[in-house]
């Protein structure tokens, strides 16, 4: 099967998946801009994705996407490693056009995962899983919006939450031209363009997320109760 | 006009594939900053000759940069600090007295070291072998008119043919791919009339020869194309990913 057995086409999955990735981040980064404006418009959202079956087969392909994408994340990385061969060079120099995400994809993706380990717990654990499973009695599935208030009223999480944002973001600075370099739809003019795009479009997404983080604090925490952590 | 520079080397010495390298220190006086990098090291081996000790192994040809025997990974970069030469287009000039240059061979697994500076490229002829050429008869010199070849396309054709494969985008790359190499190889038949004849057979084989001799997977990080000595550029390496896709589609 030559997505697994080729280079490029293992690229392709890395390429398919993590696009399916950036796709499901612009909708969740749309979703938590409602928040902002209505608490009970986010319910809304918050109660259609509960336990029905279509969010549940969403949460399955999702999960699906995410383990695809790290799986082979590792296992290009320890190819590339090996390819590598085990002696390194004493001087190295890394030419001005060469992103420096670009060269530590791997490390950014694995700040990434740390950190969704902790967003899972903070939400997915008590809302979906709670809902299905009744894991956490005594907090209500459907109130994302009270939990979301939770988390951001403390100032410390709202910084975590904005480091994670960080590194997504350089991770996708170059992830996004990447991808589209590897399922072969670049060329000399494309470059420039899918490098453009890709910044606007990843820097919106980021910046989307930063901006609920933010709002939500000033607007609860510092304006409201005061930071409780 | 004459000027000329101390410096201090520190070179890579291995005496053959299984044993085990070290830097070796060497202090050159009086080296002309009109000489090439490569007489430089010529002068240096003179010298260990002279000594009476083992001079330096290292690859070089035509001297002139179009044979792709050269290497040589100078001070961090393939070719050295100049850009878009080979070593042996490297002058002195580029250098300042007291500079310290470190040399090492190229480091890749698919590129293993001979001796000192020397390092077996044969996996690019296998890759080579295994399509990149064009086995179908185009008959006889015909009239430059008779088949039309767009502009754009030849002068792509013409950039991508650039490539000496002397290895230096394997060097560069963090990853030990050879993307940029097969990717222009690739490129210089597929965007002609008598190349496109056999460009899906050609991708999928020097693709699974490339896999086959262990290079790395590309992640476009870019460096290759930025110390290519020819300036090969990554639009290749798109469009050997779009010529491997189609042909495994098609499969
Ligand atoms: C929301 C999360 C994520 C998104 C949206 C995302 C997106 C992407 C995209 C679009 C690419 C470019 C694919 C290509 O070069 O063809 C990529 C590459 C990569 N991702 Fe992720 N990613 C995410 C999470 C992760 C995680 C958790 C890891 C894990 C450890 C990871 C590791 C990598 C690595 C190593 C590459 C480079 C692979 C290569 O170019 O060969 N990513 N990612």
């Amino acid at each position: 099967m030559w997505l697994t057995n080729s280079s490029i086409g293992r690229k392709v999955v890395m390429s398919i998946s993590g696009l399916f990735l950036v796709l499901f981040l612009t909708f969740h980064m749309c979703m938590n801009i409602a928040l902002v404006f209505s608490e009970d418009a986010y319910n809304a959202v918050c109660k259609f994705l509960g336990a029905n079956w279509y969010a549940l087969v969403g949460t399955l392909v999702l999960a699906a996407g995410f383990l695809v994408h790290i799986i082979y994340a590792f296992w290009l990385t320890l190819q590339n490693l090996k390819a590598r061969g085990s002696d390194r060079y004493a001087v190295n120099v890394r030419p001005d056009t060469v992103e420096w995400s670009s060269q530590n994809m791997l490390v950014l993706g694995i700040i990434v995962i740390l950190f969704l380990v902790l967003h899972m717990a903070q939400f997915w654990f008590k809302m979906q899983l709670n809902e299905i499973a009744g894991v956490a009695p005594g907090i209500n599935p459907h109130d994302g919006a009270t939990l979301v208030i939770e988390v951001f009223s403390c100032p410390w999480m709202v910084l975590l939450y904005l480091v994670w944002f960080f590194a997504l973001w350089f991770h996708l600075t170059h992830g996004f031209w990447s991808a589209m370099q590897t399922i072969g739809i670049n060329n000399k003019i494309w470059f420039n363009r899918w490098k453009t795009i890709g910044n606007v479009f990843v820097t919106i997404i980021c910046l989307g997320f930063a901006f609920v983080a933010i709002a939500i604090y000033i607007k609860y925490g510092l304006m409201g109760a005061g930071g409780v952590c | 006009m004459d000027k000329t520079i101390d410096i201090t080397l520190k070179i890579w010495r291995q005496h053959d594939r299984k044993a085990k390298g070290a830097f070796e220190t060497y202090n050159l006086k009086g080296i002309s900053t009109d000489s090439s990098f490569l007489e430089m090291l010529d002068v240096l081996n003179e010298q260990l000759i002279n000594e009476g000790k083992e001079p330096v192994v290292f690859d070089h040809d035509c001297r002139e940069g179009i044979c792709g025997m050269c290497s040589l990974y100078i001070n961090g970069h393939p070719h050295g600090p100049d850009t878009a030469v080979t070593t042996c287009q490297l002058h002195m000039r580029k250098f300042h007295n007291g500079d310290v240059i470190t040399i090492e061979p190229w480091r890749s697994a698919g590129f293993p070291v001979i001796r000192d500076l020397m390092v077996d490229r044969t996996a690019f002829d296998q890759i080579i072998q295994a399509g990149g050429y064009i086995s179908v008869n185009c008959g006889g010199a015909q009239d430059a008119n008779a088949v039309r070849i767009p502009k754009k396309d030849a002068d792509e054709a013409m950039d991508s043919a650039s490539c000496i494969g002397c290895g230096a985008c394997v060097a560069a790359c963090k990853n030990g791919s050879a993307m940029l190499f097969v990717s222009a190889k690739v490129s210089q038949f597929a965007l002609l009339p008598q190349g496109r004849v056999e460009a899906a057979r050609r991708a999928r084989a020097m693709v699974a020869k490339m896999d086959e001799l262990g290079f790395g997977n590309c992640t476009n990080t870019g460096a290759c194309a930025a110390e290519c000595p020819k300036s090969v550029s990554l639009s290749n390496i798109a469009r050997l990913n779009r010529e491997f896709i189609k042909a495994k589609l098609k499969d």
